[in-house]
């Protein structure tokens, strides 16, 4: 009894219902509950949607990929629409959209950790997995795009016969460093961070192979206070970098640009222009993916729409801090005085070529960036997800006018030329596009997709302070 | 009971518990004890009486070993084995070395983070004598477990026992050695 009425007391004491944040699972069941309810998805029969969806990437990332891939690394760079002067065609602007993307995973993953918001425990683990796969994609991009993709060896400081090194002082040779480096850092983030989840499966496993597989993933996790202990200055630790790789791979993407002397790239802006275009970009691909796979898995109590809205409202920050810099950009290319500056901005928005690309840039990235301000846009589910699949594509096109916006027309009018995309180079992007959501489904249905451990944390029931984790007295409601 | 004992394990049912429990355990005077736990629990770190992990030590170690070799390195291909004049710009210099020396600082330091982890945690570990207990499987879902060790020198079966059973342990039973 007085138990009971302690918690009523505190019940008093607690502040008002608009001032209290959300939960961050919804429902306030237990824990095991919530084991089971995380858990369902990937220890359930394969559903139907997900044989279709995973035939259809299959088929692009098994079949058109590798098609397009070999045919472009046996003949050459040639069969892509790239030549003089646009050498830099849907390769590189695909490979920037494609390290965008993961960047938003990152940034929800570690920074929102390390700003201690609960509810990025929820959704952290897909979005880990989001940077993990797209990074794989980008990576791809320049390796192959070198021309003679059996010499990209010479990118790496390995000794050879002849005697040469690379070259530090170029910023593409940073690039390397900087993606594999991520590449690396994100799936040992990734793959770290599963460790406790891979135990729990282990325990829940029915089968002798799911045991096997799942006890060898955990490598003996027992969840004791020495483990927890340094697992969790580990993943504090590993925070910290990954956050400081978001703010670090995109901008040396943006240094390839602004060493350039080319009107349109050579701007001091270009590398904070590059990580905000990424993580707006990438939240775009977070609402995609995260909109349908809550209802596909069930897991609306877990993924709620306050966390929805969150991210929405994150969407809406990188991209008015994008749409400054592009006011900010076009403000420096008048103010600067350069005609050739002039030249490029004005025909990114009203030449006759690609003009095109440059309106999708102010109607989707400027325009309807500005519905996410309205609280019945950011409840609305369907209209979230047509804003993010639109976001991905404004992004992408602005890649395209940063890219060969600024190549086709530069300083010598009798070096000018127009670009097209062949098949291959839409093929390969379909391949890559095919490829990720591929490894995303088999992620979704095969591993933890939500950190089961870290959300146990965040519920009231997993906090030896709050009533309901068996704090004795006192405590916060 | 032919086989060794490893030592006795209680139930708990909410971190408030086990965090309560523990303190008794340690205020018993009990040295090789564990708590073993679904999700870190904020204070554990502190009954148990652990100090600062070393994971972060291990970490800087990997991140200023990757940045002074990646700075030896280019100094060395760069300036030393292979010079080349780029746009008339120095062999070496701290510009051109900082971005890549950084990145791999960064990647040193996760690998270092990992390792440390591992390594302090003494993984991988596929064997372990709690594993085999079927109570234990809810260590990794909703239960708090408490493990006092045979090998303290304060463990008696019985007296154990009643002391884990008198700070709230459920399901007390004895963990079997199986070496």
């Amino acid at each position: 009894m007085s138990e009971l009425a302690n918690i009523e007391e505190l019940k008093k004491l607690a502040p008002p219902a608009e001032l209290r944040r959300a939960p961050v699972v919804e429902g306030n069941q237990g824990l095991g509950w919530l084991t089971d309810k995380l858990l369902a998805f990937a220890e359930a029969k394969v559903p139907l949607w997900w044989k279709i969806l995973f035939a259809i990437a299959a088929f692009c990332a098994t079949v058109i990929f590798p098609v397009c891939l070999f045919y472009q690394v046996f003949t050459g760079v040639g069969v892509w629409g790239n030549n003089h002067p646009v050498m830099w065609g849907w390769d590189i602007v695909n490979f920037i959209w494609w390290v965008g993307v993961a960047h938003a995973g990152t940034l929800i993953s570690a920074l929102l950790f390390l700003t201690r918001q609960h509810w990025r425990t929820t959704i952290g683990r897909m979005a880990e997995a989001m940077t993990v796969f797209s990074v794989a994609m980008a990576g791809l991009y320049p390796a192959i795009h070198v021309g003679r993709a059996w010499f990209d060896w010479f990118m790496f400081p390995i000794p050879n016969s002849n005697g040469n090194w690379p070259q530090f002082k170029s910023p593409l040779m940073w690039d390397v460093f900087a993606v594999n480096t991520y590449l690396v850092v994100s799936s040992l983030f990734w793959f770290m961070g599963m460790i406790p989840d891979f135990a729990i499966m282990r325990d829940r496993a029915t089968t002798r192979v799911r045991k096997g597989i799942f006890s060898i993933l955990a490598m003996g996790w027992t969840g004791s206070a020495w483990q927890w202990h340094n697992y969790e200055k580990a993943y504090v630790v590993l925070c910290g970098l990954c956050t400081l790789l978001v703010f670090t791979v995109s901008s040396i993407v943006g240094l390839d640009f602004c060493t350039a002397q080319l009107a349109g790239w050579h701007a001091t802006i270009f590398p904070l222009y590059f990580v905000i275009g990424a993580v707006f970009c990438g939240f775009g691909m977070m609402l995609v993916l995260m909109i349908p796979l809550r209802k596909a898995c069930g897991l609306e109590n877990i993924i709620t729409k306050s966390h929805i809205d969150k991210v929405a409202k994150l969407t809406l920050v990188s991209g008015l801090i994008i749409n400054y810099i592009y006011l900010m950009e076009i403000f420096i290319a008048w103010y600067s005085g350069d005609p050739y500056e002039r030249w490029v901005f004005g025909h990114r928005f009203f030449g006759h070529t690609y003009w095109y690309f440059g309106f999708l840039l102010i109607a989707i990235n400027v325009c309807v960036t500005q519905l996410l301000w309205f609280k019945k846009i950011r409840s609305n589910l369907a209209a979230l997800f047509v804003i993010g699949l639109l976001i991905n594509i404004g992004m992408w096109s602005e890649r395209f006018v940063i890219v060969v916006g600024s190549l086709y027309q530069d300083y010598l009018p009798a070096n000018w030329s127009k670009y097209h995309p062949t098949i291959w180079d839409i093929g390969l992007y379909i391949g890559t596009l095919g490829a990720f959501f591929m490894l995303y489904l088999l992620f979704v249905k095969f591993l933890p997709m939500i950190a089961v451990s870290e959300v146990k944390g965040a519920t009231p029931q997993g906090d030896p302070h709050h009533p309901l984790g068996g704090a004795d007295k006192g405590g916060r409601p | 009971m032919s086989e060794k004992v490893y030592g006795l394990m209680a139930e708990f049912d909410s971190p408030g518990a086990v965090l309560r429990a523990a303190e008794q355990v340690r205020s018993q005077g009990y040295r090789h004890w564990d708590v073993f736990t679904p999700f870190p629990i904020h204070g554990l770190d502190k009954v148990m009486g652990y100090r600062n992990s070393l994971v972060g030590w291990v970490s800087l170690a990997g991140g200023a070993f990757m940045f002074l070799n990646v700075v030896g390195l280019i100094w060395f291909a760069n300036a030393f084995d292979y010079p080349l004049i780029v746009g008339g710009k120095p062999m070496f210099s701290a510009p051109m070395t900082f971005v890549p020396a950084y990145i791999m600082l960064i990647m040193g330091a996760a690998v270092g983070a990992l390792i440390g982890m591992i390594a302090l945690n003494q993984f991988p570990r596929l064997h372990h004598p709690l594993l085999f207990k079927k109570r234990f499987e809810g260590a990794t879902r909703d239960k708090f477990i408490i493990v006092i060790g045979a090998k303290d020198e304060k463990f008696c079966a019985t007296q154990t026992r009643q002391l884990l059973e008198a700070i709230g342990g459920a399901h007390v039973e004895i963990v079997e050695d199986q070496e």
